[in-house]
């Protein structure tokens, strides 16, 4: 990766390698450079965000208050919430994007490369915008990160800061988006039509889609908090004529498309992988696009279902109930649709493949207790417990989280050249695997004998569940030790073909290992790659 | 085999969905709540409720009684002592009633109250009408002073037949006299 190899189409060799040092970082348009930044990022927040809820698992491990304030207590659920959704899980797909989509295509590199540089480096002024509140008066915002006023109104000088730093995820996040759309639609080789693009590129086109629709509303909502605090306007103040409520409705017109926005593109990615294991095509390919769409339209008609507690005519509940449990249907032909791909196949169990596996596995928990929670009567007790805590747990943890390790394993051949350790990643995932269900499995126990989320202190009766939760959160934060284990020796296996695995499909697999500088300056035709538009 | 030609260039396209993305911005913020308001004001949705006077004549259905509870709550930043003086009421379809709440400041200088109402269940709200209310206009306390809340209030013989409860609660905000009344 750190010399430009002339393509093999190039007949005018007017490349240059990428500036050296720091300038080479900040000033990069190249989206194989922007990719790694995104996916390092990511990781750092990752572990920032795992360190914060290790604070909480710690404090939870036995009933009473132990290690920390219960309002610093409020600020790690709170922080930790933000940091994984908008600093961990949604930079590490675009990364993700960045790296593979130009590849998957056929493009050269991203539309619009300049933005690109911006839509990066806006991210950790973000977030050390977000993690400076941390040693600010009052504290960091500890009202969860749905910000719901009137609490979020009692956030201290972190107040101000909260707000600028979700505008400026938001910015980042819709301008890579609007990148991802112009790549996918206007830089695809020849020959590439949109119903032969690669899942991941679909799903990545659909989930980018979502984002340009929701998070200016993200946006619009916290600036109604920020005029609500400082410019006399009442939008949620109900002395004032405002209906906080609105707020929470506001709120989830962002936030159920954004749950999609964070799975869509792990559907995409085990799509990938999971034919490339089993020796077979994608079972279903198109039917697999057409859910995916389905699901980012459903995504739009559901949001209520957060706030069945809040109160709402019956015939509202009976429609967001419904139309909820209708995602379940195309949810569950992509979930069928995976299984036949692997059925009759000649399966092998590399570390990418037992991630995906588990993604399958493991996000199905994850989406049947949202099944039961999209229940209306039943939600009423299942809301603001811990079994939501483990519902969504489950599908982001070995959901988004597994996916993403899949796609780390299953590319990182291709991005440094060489085999990773295969051993070290079959640990990484027995042991995750092991300790993300014994974290996250007894935490619906909890919730369904009655135990509040975002609490400090809990009854006794709780007790031993918990302390199975937080020995296996401690031991699941270990064991991604060793995929940075994995990421440092990443040089030190035996050099990796171009194909890396057997039988994969796809263009990326058309470059050389690792993937130069600068890839495919000449578009690639279907003559010369004949199976790779397949 | 040819080309799939976009069919807008690259400058075209970004700049559509920019346009997209602010207006989704606009809708947000600009749309949404007004949007909300009428929603609510049609529905009934979110215990909405007259906060201005509503005309209704007496037309009294004699052959079903409903029960009325009153709630009476007070926001944590105002000085209140805040209470209905009947818990609950058995009113007529139809007919015209009064009911009082007492309220005593505890605040050792003059305040501006404002009570906001809500009507549960959904399906009673457009059915509850306030003749004449507390909640329609702001409420000056002078220091330690008590005072007797009227309202006056008429059900709707329309009320669907399945309701037989209506809770109204209103909670006391502080206010610095500058409440707006907006229509809902």
């Amino acid at each position: 990766m750190t010399t430009a190899v002339a393509d093999a189409h190039d007949a005018h060799d007017e490349h240059h390698g990428p500036e050296k040092g720091i300038r080479r970082w900040l000033f990069t348009t190249n989206h194989k450079d922007i990719g790694t930044m995104y996916l390092v990022f990511s990781l750092i927040m990752f572990f920032v965000g795992g360190a914060m809820a290790l604070v909480i698992r710690s404090e939870l491990m036995q009933p009473g208050l132990q290690f920390v304030h219960p309002e610093f207590f409020n600020q790690m659920t709170t922080m930790h919430a933000l940091i994984m959704v908008f600093g961990a899980v949604m930079p590490a797909f675009v990364g993700l994007a960045n790296w593979m989509i130009p590849m998957m295509i056929g493009a050269p590199d991203m539309a619009l490369p300049r933005m690109n540089n911006w839509s990066f480096w806006i991210l950790p002024v973000a977030f050390g915008l977000l993690l400076a509140t941390l040693f600010m008066p009052g504290g960091a915002p500890a009202s969860g990160w749905t910000m719901y006023p009137p609490l979020v109104l009692q956030t201290g000088d972190a107040f101000p800061f909260l707000i600028f730093s979700v505008h400026l995820m938001g910015l980042s996040s819709i301008m890579g988006a609007i990148n991802i759309i112009v790549t996918i639609l206007n830089m695809r080789a020849p020959d590439m039509w949109l119903l032969k693009m690669p899942m991941f590129v679909w799903t990545w086109l659909i989930t980018a889609y979502l984002l340009i629709a929701v998070m200016p509303v993200l946006a619009g909502a916290v600036t109604m908090l920020l005029t609500d605090q400082f410019f006399g306007t009442s939008f949620f103040l109900a002395a004032g004529g405002g209906d906080p409520v609105m707020f929470q409705h506001i709120f989830w017109f962002f936030g159920h498309p954004e749950v999609y926005i964070m799975i869509l593109p792990a559907f995409g990615i085990v799509s990938e992988i999971i034919p490339t294991f089993s020796r077979k095509p994608l079972f279903g390919h198109d039917s697999m696009v057409y859910a995916a769409s389905s699901i980012a339209f459903l995504s739009f008609i559901v949001w209520a279902h957060h706030m069945f507690t809040v109160g709402m005519p019956l015939s509202g509940q009976m429609f967001f109930m419904f139309a909820t449990m209708l995602i379940a249907v195309p949810t569950g032909v992509k979930v069928f649709n995976w299984i036949a791909t692997m059925w009759k196949g000649a399966m092998t169990f590399e570390t990418p493949m037992l991630f995906s596996l588990g993604f399958v596995f493991l996000f199905t928990i994850g989406g049947l207790s949202g099944l039961m929670l999209a229940i209306a009567p039943a939600d009423i007790q299942y809301h603001d417990s811990y079994f939501v805590v483990a519902h969504f747990h489950y599908v982001l943890v070995p959901g988004s989280i597994f996916s993403l390790m899949a796609a780390a394993y299953y590319w990182l051949p291709k991005w440094t050249g060489y085999m990773y350790n295969e051993t070290a990643g079959k640990w990484h995932f027995w042991t995750s695997t092991f300790f993300v269900n014994l974290t996250f499995f007894p935490m619906h126990f909890l919730g369904l004998a009655g135990m509040p989320r975002r609490i400090p202190d809990y009854s006794t009766q709780f007790a031993d569940f918990n302390f199975m939760a937080s020995v296996g959160a401690i031991g699941f934060g270990l064991s991604q030790l060793i995929f940075v284990y994995v990421l440092l020796t990443a040089k030190k296996g035996e050099e990796a073909s171009d194909r890396v695995w057997e039988a994969p499909k796809g263009l990326e697999w058309t470059v050389p290992s690792p993937a130069p500088y600068h890839t495919f300056d000449t578009p690639p035709v279907k003559r010369v790659h004949e199976e790779a538009f397949e | 085999m040819n080309d799939h030609q976009p069919k807008l260039s690259n400058r075209a396209l970004t700049a559509r969905l920019l346009i997209f993305a602010v207006g989704m911005f606009a809708f947000g913020f600009l749309v949404l709540p007004p949007l909300y308001e009428v929603f609510c004001d049609i529905t009934g949705f979110g215990g909405r409720t007259n906060t201005t006077a509503a005309t209704a004549a007496e037309n009294p259905d004699e052959s079903r009684t409903v029960r009325i509870e009153f709630m009476a709550v007070v926001n944590s930043s105002a000085p209140w002592e805040f209470v209905p003086d009947a818990d609950s009421m058995e009113v007529q379809p139809g007919r015209m009633y009064f009911a009082t709440f007492s309220a005593t400041s505890r605040a050792a200088e003059t305040l501006v109250a404002q009570a906001v109402p809500s009507v549960s269940p959904v399906a009673a709200n457009q059915h509850f009408k306030k003749i004449e209310c507390f909640c329609f206009t702001s409420q000056e306390f002078a220091a330690g002073e008590t005072r007797s809340l009227p309202l006056q209030f008429i059900v709707d013989p329309d009320l669907p037949d399945y309701v037989d409860t209506i809770t109204l609660s209103y909670t006391l905000f502080k206010t610095e006299n500058n409440y707006v009344s907006r229509a809902r």
